[in-house]
């Protein structure tokens, strides 16, 4: 078998990732001019971590988005000659090379990789958003309120946080309880945390202009509940509601209307298990801030105003945590990546096929005497990724400590 | 004092029961039992196969009666042969009683195992051994080391030295033990060949350098960094303190300043950050248990939870989160008790 040398695969790999290079230098170049406008962003470009944090990031986002491009064969086609080949072995039928080699079941290794991004970019900033919608809905009211709605929430954040996230997992996880109505129901609980944030949002805010605040108020119950029905509208769920003598409702989950976006059951499922081990963490730092923040002067106004509490959690209280809540946000992303690589390793809701890293890491690590690339390259992208948020997060906590 | 400790005991015990009423009701889900009962009676059994063998187990009976029973409030019931009458015990691996009586967590009866065919103490206890000697030598590695790394980071802020030790220390919070475990062992196993790639024989032949190093080394990392940031920030901010500029200005060395001065008061705030590692590193134990295939706690937990064996899991529930609850106690009180100025309320 034709293969590469060392030199020729470093090329190769810095050629494909091309449209990659591409944009980060105009999407860099563009922040680094105009850096001064840009706000705390900008400020990232005055320290070195800064900008190492945001040449990771930023890799990654740009590989998960031309993924199709920079990947030379399919993530889960397998070429059966390639079977664990080493690192530049060319495949004689097409005449590319498997750049980082093939692993076990004949597949390659690089554009597994590439494609893994795509799983992990997606699920892990939309589970932290959840995860951040769930804690700031609670944390407001807890923080600012206190007392007896305060150490309710608290001791079922306690709770939760209380469960080790790895028997959490494997309980809310194992392939049989995507027949039970618990993933679903608690896909929808999450989903109402975000329509009554931006409900109370318009609510609070724009009651002089009645048009605004009722075009805010349907736009964020239609797009929050067509999103939810869209997600738990698989087979197995429209089945269940017939078969329980549901049908009006399975007849509206079946409608295409909410087949425009979808999601695996498992991966569903992943989701609602992250997002439930991660909000509590966010709970407890906003209901601090919170704390923190109600004795400043400009709620003490507000509350001379005549402001209703929902308008001063929302509207002074919430915008002047931001700081905290940014780097809090970096660090979780990442974290939620570390979890999905768990479940992965644990072979827990994905797909056995699918190429996201912590499966591919599994895959790879019962050869690895043998043909340890299958699992170091997955490792190497998802410790460098992670990294590039600490980094962030870091960055960004300096700089925010200095306004 | 007494009250703080009486009520945080209450709460405890209040968290334990939701927690382990939650793991009862998912490991009782219809497709968890039904995976249960093929895995004990045949992988080809009928429905009407598993759904006898589900009775026959008293799985079919009331959820609050069988919680009750595991948690020895309500008598544990025998099996009833439907058709003579005749009261068997449950499970024959485990001597169970032929005749229902108390006996659960309360009278010290954790259950019985199906998947190892054992009473879960007889598995988990010498599981719980394995793990403290693990945990014993992570600590011992981590959190020395991340005090070092932190002291040394945090004297001079903004050094050199305390820049590429920050750096290090970021590096080490993104690598997860599944990341650092393979790195490790493709280079210091496969590749140098000086240690050994698994702790399969520290379970059978005892615990050596070389086969527990890895190991230890692969936990001890990913915690290492977050306590030497703690540490770091910290030891920074004492260093701006007043009266380590009185001391600086009283013509004290930089060094005895630091030893004598800082340090005491510096490592008050990681030492709540390194109680509460401990459930964090529950996760690790599992992760580096299956990895390096050492017969701990962590492997146990996979084994029970993949095979739904009830008990097992439950009592693992309990020992995870006993864990968890009593190193957020361990901390607070600690805390309270190093720092003179909190107050216990």
């Amino acid at each position: 078998m034709e293969s590469l040398s060392t030199f020729e695969i470093i090329f190769q790999i810095v050629w494909r990732f091309w449209p990659v290079w591409l944009s980060l230098v105009v999407a860099g170049g563009l922040s680094y001019v105009y850096r001064s406008r840009l706000g705390l962003y900008g400020h990232l470009f005055d320290t070195s971590v800064g900008v190492a944090g945001v040449l990771f990031v930023g890799f990654w986002v740009f590989t998960a988005i031309f993924a199709g491009i920079i990947a030379p064969f399919d993530p889960i086609g397998v070429v059966p000659i390639m079977k664990n080949a080493a690192p530049g072995a060319v495949d004689a039928g097409s005449g590319e090379a498997f750049l980082l080699g093939g692993d076990k079941l004949a597949r390659d290794v690089f554009s597994r990789m590439v494609f893994g991004s795509r799983i992990v970019l997606v699920i892990a900033p939309a589970a932290t958003a959840f995860a951040l919608m769930v804690g700031i809905t609670l944390g407001l009211p807890a923080g600012y309120y206190g007392g007896k709605i305060d150490s309710t929430l608290s001791f079922l954040a306690n709770l939760v946080l209380a469960f080790p996230v790895i028997l959490l997992f494997y309980l809310l996880v194992t392939p049989g309880i995507i027949e039970t109505p618990i993933p679903y129901s608690m896909a929808g609980l999450f989903f109402v945390f975000p329509i009554i944030f931006f409900v109370t949002l318009f609510y609070t805010r724009y009651q002089p202009r009645p048009m605004v605040m009722w075009t805010g108020i349907i736009l964020s119950v239609v797009v929050g509940v067509w999103v939810w029905v869209s997600l738990v509208s698989n087979e197995i769920v429209v089945a269940a509601l017939y078969r329980v003598g549901l049908s009006p409702l399975g007849w509206f989950f079946d409608l295409p209307v909410f087949k425009v976006i979808s999601i695996e059951p498992g991966q569903l499922n992943i989701f609602v298990a992250v997002v439930f081990a991660s909000s509590p963490g966010v709970f407890r730092i906003v209901r601090g801030l919170v704390m923190d923040i109600k004795t400043r002067d400009y709620v003490a106004a507000a509350q001379t105003r005549g402001e209703s509490p929902w308008y001063i959690m929302l509207w002074e209280v919430l915008p002047n945590s931001r700081g905290p809540l940014i780097v809090d946000a970096c660090l979780r992303i990442g974290y939620t990546t570390i979890l999905l690589g768990t479940l992965g390793y644990f072979g827990l809701g994905m797909p056995p096929e699918s190429p996201d890293w912590g499966t591919a890491i599994k895959d790879g690590s019962q050869l690895l005497r043998l043909t340890p690339w299958p699992a170091i390259v997955p490792a190497i992208a998802l410790m460098s990724f992670v990294l590039g948020l600490n980094l962030l997060a870091d960055a960004l906590r300096e700089e925010s400590l200095k306004d | 004092m007494l009250t703080f400790l009486l009520r945080r005991l209450g709460v405890m015990v209040l968290t334990m029961l939701c927690l382990t009423i939650v793991v009862f009701f998912l490991v009782n889900l219809e497709p968890n039992l039904r995976k249960l009962s093929i895995s004990q009676t045949n992988m080809r059994a009928t429905d009407a196969q598993i759904e006898s063998w589900l009775v026959r187990n008293g799985y079919r009976d009331n959820f609050f009666e069988r919680y009750g029973a595991w948690l020895g409030v309500y008598p544990k019931q025998p099996n009833i042969d439907a058709a003579t009458g005749e009261a068997s015990p449950r499970f024959r691996f485990c001597d169970e009683p032929s005749e229902a009586r108390f006996s659960g967590v309360l009278q010290g009866d954790f259950g019985c195992s199906t998947k190892f065919k054992t009473t879960v103490g007889e598995k988990l206890f010498p599981a719980l051994v394995a793990t403290g000697w693990l945990m014993f030598y992570v600590m011992l590695v981590m959190v020395p080391g991340a005090l070092i790394v932190g002291v040394l980071a945090g004297m001079r802020e903004g050094s050199r030295m305390d820049r590429s030790l920050s750096v290090a220390s970021i590096a080490s919070t993104a690598t997860p033990e599944y990341v650092s475990g393979i790195i490790f062992t493709v280079v210091f196993a496969s590749w140098l060949g000086w240690l050994n790639g698994s702790a399969a024989t520290a379970t059978r032949s005892g615990i050596s350098f070389y086969n527990f190093t890895l190991p230890v080394m692969t936990m001890a990392i990913y915690g290492m960094g977050y306590i030497a940031r703690m540490t770091r920030a910290s030891m920074a901010e004492v260093m701006t303190a007043q009266y380590i500029r009185t001391a600086r200005l009283k013509g004290l060395s930089f060094n005895a300043v630091v030893i004598k001065h800082a340090l005491r008061n510096a490592l008050i705030a990681p030492f709540t950050v390194i109680m509460l590692q401990f459930p964090w590193l529950l996760t690790g134990v599992v992760i580096v248990e299956s990895m390096f295939r050492y017969q701990g706690f962590g492997y146990t937990l996979v084994q029970a939870a993949s095979n739904n064996d009830i008990d097992l899991l439950l009592a693992c529930s309990l020992v995870s989160v006993i864990v968890v609850l009593v190193t957020q106690l361990l901390s607070d009180v600690g805390y309270a008790l190093l720092n003179p100025r909190i107050r216990v309320s």
